[in-house]
């Protein structure tokens, strides 16, 4: 029985050492040299003597970043990957909930930070390159992996929360690995396959990419951010490196869509296409078919918190404009249950709020049981034991044929361009800027734009998104800002959402 | 049409200086989304057709450089 992620690297690594694990334009590593090099960072990092705590990794879209993760969990602890471009306010956010026993990342990368942490970002660094030339140490690594639980954290992921502190979600091994033996059966992955990878690290669509390749001895190939406003060297590239499998984010092939990118036809042999992250439009879906026809298009559907996926839809039919894509049957070794506000089941047919029971559920978010508490609750169909259900705050139905539809949000958390965010983080931020009176955001779906409503005396756009830049990641900055001298309230002296709604945003009239 | 394609391109991004930058896509300044939006903007607004062969980084790194596209895709109408 497999305990350890770490043993999915082994074993492809025995089986195909000279093969290529991972690439990037510019390097690439065999499964040997992967191994050898994971296991150098991991014995760079044995004097620190933590067990089952987090390093922070810095990461970039390439080879260096993965070999850290896995450098990481040879020394028994757990990995956070970490974009070193958010704003030097949200890295110390996550930093402070994380308290990490040290930050790994290239030497150019700490450089930065420290400059723009400044004395708060007084944490123990490591170099990827320094910890490349490391010595492996194979009894200690050894001595390590006997102790190790298959419930023991493997990696964080921190997602947006609505009090304006980042959630992170802690997975174990045992769910990673769960995630990857059911994929592997789901969509046959077999070890000739090529991942082209195009989520950045921190975002969990990535994990899927890691682990599916070394369980089943594939290729990933990680995409430069460039690619996807070069489309034609994205392309080429994917013909190159002979590219068979994308796992990506609906935002990412919405956008290939829009860009035309397959009218000229595609020379690479994609047969797998797997997504998720939000609603994918119909429209996208008709464009890449009606491109590659031969491949298996998979709606993949899941938060964080349950290990990137818990269910599953094999595009097997004709869709026409107005339907949409349901999220399908849960994987095998997980269980979906629909609940009321009430927290019964749903009635057959009924929208209820989508819960997830299962091996994949995350232990929690870290060093955060408050938010733990709220969304893993006892299963309220289950008064004898302790078992725990993630209520996701997605409403979902099933139709007749037991099949799982994605509804609308309990809350004001949204999707946009693949992301997860809570409008209240955004405001929590907009409210603490001291020339901003009173203010909100509403997303407008139709048109996929963040809109901020705002009062203060003068018009503040420019210094307002400046002022968010300094806190929130790009993807969270409105689209669209409207100022008032004094915005509508309502009769319960709130801002009068309804209107704003009914007034600025595509379609409002018809709300 | 600058003008035009200035004021769509401060609406996107009011952060960014685009009377300066040469740069928008080489150094990521516009992301895959920002591009999308813009390509849909400018196709609203001039009518024009933006094919698959028109996005390369030569054509979008700098306001002038879109200006000049938009102008050579009027021009084959």
């Amino acid at each position: 029985m497999i305990t350890n992620v770490l043993e999915y690297l082994e074993n492809s690594a025995a089986k195909y050492p000279e093969k290529t694990a991972f690439a990037d334009p510019a390097s690439h590593c065999s499964y040997q040299e992967a191994l050898q090099a994971s296991r150098s960072i991991g014995s760079a990092l044995l004097p620190f003597g933590q067990r089952r705590r987090p390093a922070a990794v810095l990461i970039d879209r390439d080879v260096c970043s993965v070999l850290a993760f896995f450098g990481i969990v040879f020394s028994g602890n757990f990995y956070v990957p970490v974009d070193p471009k958010l704003p030097a306010e949200r890295i110390r956010q996550i930093l402070k909930t994380l308290e990490p026993f040290c930050i790994l990342g290239s030497e150019k990368q700490l450089s930065a930070l420290t400059s723009s942490l400044g004395e708060t970002g007084n944490y123990p660094l490591l170099s990827i390159e320094t910890a490349l030339q490391t010595e492996p140490d194979e009894a200690a690594l050894e001595k390590i992996r006997k102790t190790h639980l298959d419930t023991d954290p493997l990696y964080t992921i921190f997602t947006s929360g609505s009090t304006g502190v980042p959630k992170g979600v802690v997975i174990t091994h045992r769910s990673v690995i769960d995630l990857v033996e059911q994929f592997a059966v789901a969509f046959d992955f077999q070890s000739e396959e090529v991942f082209a990878g195009q989520a950045p690290f921190d975002f969990d669509v990535s994990v899927k990419d890691i682990y599916n390749v070394i369980r089943n001895g594939c290729t990933l190939e990680i995409l430069p951010q460039s690619f996807f406003v070069m489309p034609k060297k994205l392309l080429a590239y994917l013909k190159e490196r002979q590219v068979t499998t994308l796992i990506w984010a609906v935002s990412a092939l919405s956008v290939l869509a829009t860009l035309k990118v397959l009218d000229k036809g595609v020379e690479a042999p994609l047969r797998k296409i797997l997504f998720s992250g939000e609603v994918m439009p119909m429209k996208v879906l008709s464009y890449w078919r009606k491109h590659l026809p031969e491949a298996m298009y998979v709606n993949l559907y899941g938060p964080t918190e349950i290990t990137c996926n818990c269910t599953y839809y094999i595009v097997d039919r004709e869709f026409t404009e107005l339907e949409t894509l349901p999220i399908g049957k849960p994987f095998p070794n997980t269980e979906i249950l629909l609940l009321t506000e009430k927290r019964t089941e749903a009635a057959p047919g009924e929208t209820g709020e989508i819960c997830v029971r299962g091996t994949s559920l995350a232990p929690g978010y870290y060093n955060n049981p408050e938010n733990t508490e709220k969304a893993f609750i006892q299963n309220p169909l289950n008064p004898y034991f302790p078992e725990k259900l993630y209520c996701t705050g997605d409403m979902g139905w099933f139709d007749k044929d037991g099949l799982l539809h994605f509804a609308s949000r309990r809350d004001s958390q949204i999707k946009h361009m693949g992301h997860r965010i809570e409008l209240g983080e955004i405001e929590t931020v907009l409210q603490s800027l001291p020339f901003v009176e009173n203010g909100c955001c509403i997303y407008d779906t139709a048109a996929g734009k963040i809109v901020l409503f705002y009062q203060s005396r003068e018009n503040e756009d420019k210094s307002i998104l400046q002022g968010l830049q300094k806190h929130l990641p790009k993807y969270m900055c409105p689209n669209r800002l409207i100022h008032f001298d004094r915005i509508p309230m309502n009769s319960h002296g709130k801002i009068d959402r309804a209107r704003l709604k009914r007034e600025f945003l595509t379609g409002g009239e018809t709300l | 049409m600058k003008e035009k394609v200035m004021e769509i391109l401060k609406e996107l991004r009011p952060d960014v200086d685009f009377e300066s930058s040469q740069t928008l896509i080489d150094d990521g300044i516009l992301d895959s989304f920002d591009l999308v939006s813009l390509i849909g903007e400018l196709t609203d607004a001039f009518g024009v057709d933006i094919s698959f062969d028109d996005i390369e980084p030569e054509n979008f790194n700098s306001a002038d450089q879109i200006a000049a596209l938009v102008k050579r895709l009027e021009d084959e109408d």
